[in-house]
């Protein structure tokens, strides 16, 4: 319920500056920004996502720890399955998001 | 990037928990509570109680937001989505939790519609895809979750989208410690405070545990070092009679929090004046509701609501479990009548359920930190 994903900026939505896409191990999903808006990411960096929504910058570092804290707890699949979830309306980037976690 | 499946740091974690040993006084019980359900299950899958000496003892708080949550919220939420032409759309967590008459995913085997989202943003998508039908978000979880909800009804009431409306069920964790502090047969020692409840609250809504109540509050992440060092540092303040909220988490939690998710919240909700929490009962202050500002997307609102309560099977302890009055075994469904696959009760459900937790982990013991870091 908690948990909370790690994922890199690819892009952020020109349209609209509070929808990004972010990449967790290879699978590509739309995330939103809102709640950094007081320090909004660029591609590149590392979030915590949670839900959908990016609730905080981290390090690219701590972002590994985090998955590798995901993993031990066995939620890796369920996080996985949650990020697979999100972004029902771009079907297109469906193919990146057939990769397995390693 | 790259994922290792072992523990971070082994002689570290090993030296964390001689510290531990260390810094407890022998002639002392210390009794800490870990307040989110997440550190619940990462100590149980790590086997980190198997670090501790026998007077240091981890009492597991209310911090599972599927738990917390009575039957009777279920079986209202459920009662309305019975409504034709309605979608009932909530986490993959609580598909499972039962209500008097069946879990959502039982209603849904009996013809409800009823979807797994992964986002409430997904449940706006939802209603924008089925404009014929009403989509109600079956909201739970603490100030982590709250402020994601908020702004997706900041974007269903900007984009005038009418066929989407929350069930709120959000809790705030402070009056929720504030409860089980006041009650009398409660004695802690010290909390290790919740990780990503923090990154959106910050450490100074703990302050007055600090120091009204003298304990320790200390912040923590969720790997096996995080949760051993919090505790050092814990017990290092009791040893010291000192009682002050620390942050063992900086990497991810800002000391005053996420001011912009805590607006999005502001801007959507006000406190309630009560709330009931399973095991807990009627806490004051201790839930959100949608202001009236957004009472179109509020089915509480909306629609009339049965405002069932109903109390849980007679046998089943969660209550007490989830005060830290009784341990999951000590319940006496558990295991037997109750376990994960034919749960009783909430608390075996979620993965952040002490009762599944116990179940999974206890039962099968899996390697653990303990004997990882001894081999
Ligand atoms: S074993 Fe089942 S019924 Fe008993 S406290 Fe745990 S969840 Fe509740």
């Amino acid at each position: 319920m908690c948990l909370a994903i790690p994922g890199t900026i690819i892009e952020i939505d020109s349209q609209n500056p509070q929808q990004a896409v972010v990449d967790v191990v290879g699978v590509r999903r739309k995330v939103d920004l809102g709640l950094l808006q007081d320090d909004p990411p660029v591609p590149g960096d590392w979030v915590l996502i949670h839900v959908g929504f990016a609730m905080s910058k981290i390090s690219e570092a701590d972002a590994a720890d985090q998955m590798r804290t995901l993993t031990m707890l066995g939620e890796t699949e369920a996080a996985m399955q949650e990020v697979r979830g999100y972004g029902l309306d771009n079907q297109e980037q469906d193919q990146s998001g057939q990769r397995r976690m390693p | 990037m790259k994922f290792v499946d072992e523990f971070r740091a082994p002689e570290l974690i090993a030296k964390t928990g001689e510290e531990i040993r260390r810094l407890a006084d022998p002639n002392r019980h210390y009794r800490i509570m870990e307040v989110c359900g997440g550190h619940t299950h990462a100590i149980y899958r790590f086997g980190l109680k198997d670090l501790l000496p026998s007077n240091v003892e981890l009492i597991h708080g209310p911090g599972c937001p599927v738990c917390v949550l009575p039957m009777g919220r279920i079986d209202d939420g459920l009662s309305l989505a019975a409504q034709p032409d309605f979608i009932f759309a909530a986490f993959g967590d609580m598909m499972r939790v039962p209500g008097t008459h069946g879990s959502p995913l039982e209603y849904k085997a009996r013809g409800m519609d009823v979807r797994i989202v992964y986002s409430p943003a997904d449940a706006l998508k939802l209603a924008r895809s089925n404009p014929e039908k009403h989509v109600m978000f079956f909201a739970i979880g603490f100030e982590t979750t709250a402020p994601s909800t908020a702004l997706t009804l900041v974007r269903a009431k900007a984009e005038g989208l009418r066929n989407f409306s929350v069930f709120c069920n959000h809790v705030t964790i402070i009056p929720a410690i504030r409860a089980i502090l006041d009650s009398p047969d409660m004695r802690l020692d010290g909390f290790v405070g919740p990780g990503h409840v923090s990154t959106v609250i910050g450490c100074r809504p703990y302050d007055w545990i600090a120091k009204d109540e003298r304990k320790p509050v200390v912040v923590s992440g969720f790997e096996p070092l995080d949760i051993l060092q919090s505790i050092v540092m814990l017990l290092r303040q009791l040893r010291k009679g000192e009682a002050k909220v620390e942050n063992q988490y900086k990497r991810v939690v800002p000391w005053e929090g996420n001011r912009a998710a805590l607006r999005a919240m502001a801007e959507v909700f006000e406190l309630r004046p009560y709330f009931e929490w399973r095991g807990l009962g009627f806490i004051s202050q201790s839930a959100l509701k949608i202001r009236a500002a957004y009472a179109e997307w509020d089915s509480e609102q909306r629609f009339i609501v049965p405002g069932v309560r109903v109390t849980d099977p007679k046998a089943a302890q969660c209550g007490e479990v989830l005060k830290g009055v009784l341990k999951p075994s000590q319940c006496k469904l558990f295991g037997r009548e109750c376990t994960p696959e034919q749960p009783v009760g909430a608390l075996m459900v979620s993965s952040e359920g002490s009762c599944a937790a116990y179940y999974n982990y206890e039962h099968r013991k899996p390697v653990t930190i303990a004997n990882a870091a001894t081999n």
